[in-house]
């Protein structure tokens, strides 16, 4: 089993809440177009190929900044080149993350041609304010069809990713939000709370007072519709952020949750490689400058002991509906979550703990007290 | 030149008595005590010019910085009058100036025949000087009334002398105008001195009596004891025996302050000086008491002798349980020059473990926490300060309490509580905001007087409890600074007083309990569960906050569960990063403090015990870290 995330580290533009490592072509280059900047980009990526172990490959991801920037032709550089040196399975899950606004029929079937088989949009809301609030350009309007547009060319599956809690928001707007969501042709959603993160222009927004964040019982509210509506759709959550139909579930996201092995190509993508985990120096033009040099472009490691691989089982298993297995845990572990099992927010399996709704709503708090 | 060198002077041990004058200054703080004794110092050659430095008495920092003296001491200067132009002997016994030192006043001022009252005069006499000023009147001293600061633009000679006439019963012209600063009329107060206050008197053959008026340790001395010679003599090398306690010294060294001190022959009649036996703790040398000697023992102490009573209490504890031993010491340290202060050990789910300490008053708790701080290097958090309380039980029993934990649940009968009568100065256009002040705190109006046109005393008796809950700070900012306030404690009285519990989860938190009166238990509850609901995070279930009094709870607020704690998105580069916090957290939570099944980060209880002036500090000390 190995995976590879793909990051494409460009946006058209910089959304207000985003601290992903994106960069707008006029941040690298002044005056430059994508295709400028991103010209030799795919080159080293594939530089970078060449330093990676050659497992055959069951998932791929490409990730942004916005991977739908990029031509077909050029993404499927990269898959025909891992199918060449490592081969992939039968049932490959490949992933492309996309803005709606930049696709067109022609590309989403380029995509598929190129070997794409799942494609995940970026909606995050159906209302303008909201979307104003976090600063996305795209119309609303275009969700719909570019949703419509991927089942056409031949999309296996869709997902549209939400986010909730935006200053402003009120719990009738995201009910609306997802009701629009769920009527979409759609086999999977992620939905996530707004996370404010130092050094945005949203954080510098709410602490300036011109915007004010939803408090935290809202957001619970938020959490517990999405959860409710989507079943009656019949997704179930797979993870706390996550709800599919059944099969639908996000192969590679899964590899993340239960530690298992891949490699992120591209500026700033980690890694984890049996008990290892690397990460490479963050900005484009020094990635590209390492990876053309023949150098690697890793910036650090860490070589994770045993007590830290536990820690990581605990964090990551408790966010999947199989819960944490209990002879991971240890006695006293255990019975750090009787209170919460007392309390309605942990259910107590035969052979696992596992979160209940409003248990998921507190996961990392219940996680701290059983690492505590 | 009426200076006279030392060594020609009349030596110690062989002074005739009537060449000695033993005085001491009254003062406000501020009112240029400090600088008058500089300017003394320096006429009278005691000190050379090149080493002349500003305030050269005050001994420790917070002395200078304050502008407070808190431990007197007693210099000879030999002064030659410029009136009769005989050689004279004046020893100027330095007074604490604050009302929390009273005792130790009334010692100083036993030791001395006169006294100068001394006021500054753009500002007009203050509280604690007059209280001081009737102590020295009450001792029979001559008083000599003394205007300062004549030098500054905004002096009011004319109706601060009159002020002072006044309240003395002299004519306005016999009050003297110095300047401390310049030096103005400084020679003519030293003449004065020697023509107004009387010698000592006393029998140099009878067996020997000293009182002790002051007491302090050195690193390298031990402690050094000044005294006064009342009767007969003491001398080096001799058996001395404190008379409260009967213990035995030797006498390794006595001398003068002069300012330095200088070892002499011994003491005869009316000196004053110092003695060090090489005791290592002030409490074996007690202010007040009897120095006797051992062969030849006197059958009567001097009068006026007190154990020193602590009046306030307060818990003190570090910030970092850590720093425990670290207090303990400084404490120790601390006790071995302040027979007032007494403490002990102290544990308390909120804040750890620490002290009770016992004081004098508000100040002295203020000048023993920030020399803990100063000196130890230790930050500290203080429970809030209250008095002692007397509770008799229902079966008749008497139980003490210095602390709201250790008041009792089963019947009271009665609750007394000490009460003191306060004299506060102020501008006349404040006697409405201080009556009203006054009665919020549960005063009862004695009377009032004109002590000049514009300036009037007023006389409350006040429960202490009430003066040490921030009293001071209300009366100092409602008259913009101008009250100043004395108080003398005039026993005990039965209160309407209830113990006031904090509930978390329904068990108490022993810090916040607090013995009120029951018209302020209300107020107190509802400020208090107020406070620590913003200060106590959410839990995973619902936590009330409840203030009672005894079973009935008087008001309740609470701390809504938790529904939300989780970070949403966490894919490959998240995951580090959240291993990491978690690991963080897992220090963190090391630092909190269970209350039953609730946890309370111990900053919660450090800003809720925290009094303005606090936060100020805190806030300061975060700037400089930064």
């Amino acid at each position: 089993m190995f995976s590879y995330y793909v990051h494409i580290p460009y946006c058209v533009r910089r959304c207000g809440y985003c601290d992903f490592n994106t960069y707008t072509p006029s941040e690298l280059q002044d005056g430059a177009s994508l295709e400028i900047v991103s010209a030799d980009y795919i080159d080293a990526v594939l530089k970078e190929l060449e330093t990676t172990p050659t497992d055959q490959v069951s998932t791929i991801f490409f990730g942004g900044g916005t991977p739908s920037l990029i031509p077909p032709k050029d993404l499927g550089r990269v898959l025909t080149a891992i199918k060449a040196r490592n081969g992939i399975t039968e049932d490959c899950e490949i992933t492309l993350e996309a803005n709606p606004d930049s696709v067109t029929q022609e590309k989403l079937d380029g995509y598929i041609a190129a070997g794409f088989n799942r494609i995940s949009f970026g909606m995050q809301s159906n209302k303008e304010h909201v979307l104003k609030v976090l600063d996305r350009t795209h119309n609303p309007e275009n969700v719909r069809k570019a949703v419509d547009m991927a089942r056409a060319a031949g999309f296996g599956s869709i997902s549209v990713d939400l986010i909730y809690g935006a200053p402003g928001e009120s719990l009738g707007d995201w009910a609306s939000t997802v009701k629009e969501a769920l009527s979409l042709d759609i086999d999977h959603i992620s939905a996530y709370a707004l996370i404010v993160e130092d050094g945005t222009k949203l954080a510098s927004q709410i602490k300036r007072g011109e915007l004010t964040m939803p408090d935290d019982d809202l957001m619970a509210d938020m959490y517990l519709l999405v959860d409710q509506q989507t079943l009656q759709k019949g997704m179930k959550w797979y993870e706390l952020s996550n709800w599919s139909k059944p099969g639908h579930q996000s192969r590679h996201n899964i590899t993340y949750w239960k530690s298992n092995n891949w490699w992120g190509l591209g500026p700033g993508a980690h890694s984890h490689i049996d008990q290892k985990r690397f990460w490479n120096v963050k900005h484009p033009t020094a990635y590209k400058e390492r990876v053309f040099a023949g150098q690697s472009p890793i910036k650090d490691s860490e070589v994770l002991n045993d007590e830290q691989k536990k820690s990581e089982y605990i964090m990551l298993a408790i966010r999947m509906p199989a819960g944490v297995r209990k002879a991971a845990l240890t006695v006293a572990q255990y019975e750090r979550t009787v209170e919460y099992i007392k309390s309605g927010h942990v259910i107590d399996l035969p052979d696992a703990i596992a979160l209940t709704p409003k248990g998921r709503l507190i996961a990392d708090r219940i996680t701290q007290e059983m690492l505590a | 030149m009426p200076a006279i060198s030392i060594a020609k002077a009349p030596q110690p041990a062989s002074t005739n008595p009537a060449q000695i004058r033993n005085f001491c200054i009254i003062a406000h703080i501020d009112h240029g005590k400090s600088t008058l004794a500089d300017r003394m110092l320096q006429i009278t050659e005691v000190v050379e010019a090149r080493l002349m430095r500003a305030q050269y008495l005050d001994r420790m920092d917070i002395e200078r910085e304050r502008g407070i003296t808190i431990k007197s001491q007693a210099v000879r200067l030999p002064w030659q009058s410029g009136r009769d132009g005989k050689e004279y002997i004046l020893n100027m016994i330095d007074t604490p100036g604050h009302v929390d030192f009273t005792y130790e006043v009334s010692r100083s001022l036993a030791a001395c025949e006169g006294a100068i009252l001394l006021v500054d005069c753009a500002q007009g006499i203050e509280a604690q000087t007059l209280a001081n000023l009737y102590l020295a009147m009450e001792n029979n001293l001559t008083i000599i009334p003394v205007l300062n600061k004549i030098d500054l633009p905004n002096a009011q000679p004319e109706k601060f002398a009159a002020e002072l006439a006044g309240l003395i019963g002299c004519k306005v012209e016999d009050v003297l105008r110095v300047s401390g600063k310049t030096g103005d009329g400084v020679a003519e107060l030293l003449d004065e001195i020697i023509d107004q206050i009387p010698a000592p008197v006393g029998d140099p053959e009878a067996p020997a009596r000293a009182l002790i008026f002051d007491s302090v340790y050195d690193a390298y001395r031990g402690v050094v004891t000044y005294v006064r010679v009342v009767d007969g003599h003491l001398k080096p090398r001799e058996q001395i025996q404190m008379f409260s306690t009967g213990v035995k010294h030797e006498a390794l060294e006595i001398g003068v302050i002069s300012p330095e001190p200088l070892p002499s022959k011994g003491l005869g009649v009316g000196e004053v000086g110092y003695l060090i036996t090489g005791v290592k703790d002030v409490r074996q040398s007690r202010v007040g008491d009897t120095i006797t000697n051992f062969a030849r023992p006197t059958k009567e102490a001097l009068g006026g002798y007190k154990d020193p009573k602590p009046m306030v209490f307060s818990g003190l504890f570090p910030l970092d349980g850590a720093d425990f031993p670290v207090l303990r010491d400084a404490l120790e340290k601390l006790q071995l020059n302040d027979a007032a202060l007494v403490y002990e050990p102290e544990s308390s789910a909120a804040l750890g473990f620490g002290f009770r300490c016992g004081f004098l008053g508000l100040l002295h708790m203020e000048i023993v926490r920030e020399r803990l701080e100063r000196e130890a290097k230790l930050n500290l958090i203080s429970t809030a300060p209250n008095v002692v309380y007397r509770v008799t039980m229902e079966d008749g029993k008497e139980i003490i309490v210095t602390n709201p934990s250790e008041f009792p649940d089963g019947k009271v009968n009665n609750v007394k509580e000490p009460i003191v009568k306060s004299t506060i100065l102020a501008p006349s256009e404040y006697i409405g905001t201080i009556m009203e002040l006054c009665q919020e705190r549960r005063g009862v109006m004695l009377g009032m007087d004109y002590i000049s046109e514009d300036r009037v005393e007023i006389r409350y008796t006040l429960p202490l409890a009430e003066i040490v809950f921030d009293f001071f700070d209300q009366l100092k900012s409602r008259t913009k600074g101008y009250a100043s306030l004395d108080y003398e404690e005039m026993g005990d009285e039965e209160g309407n007083l209830v113990k006031v519990d904090i509930l978390l989860q329904g068990e108490a938190v022993d810090a916040f309990s607090a013995i009120v009166h029951r018209d302020k238990a209300y107020s107190y509850g509802v400020m208090m569960t107020g406070k620590l609901r913003e200060l106590i995070p959410r839990q995973q279930f619902e936590v009330p906050i409840q203030a009672a009094i005894g079973s009935r709870i008087i008001a309740r607020e609470s701390i809504r569960a938790i529904r939300k704690d989780v970070l949403a998105k966490c894919y490959g580069g998240d995951i580090s990063r959240k291993r990491k916090l978690l690991e963080k957290q897992k220090e963190g939570k090391k630092r909190m403090k269970m209350v039953g099944r609730v946890e309370v980060p111990q900053e919660a209880f450090v800003a809720a015990l925290a009094t303005d002036a606090d936060i100020e500090k805190i806030k300061a000390a975060r700037k400089l870290e930064n």
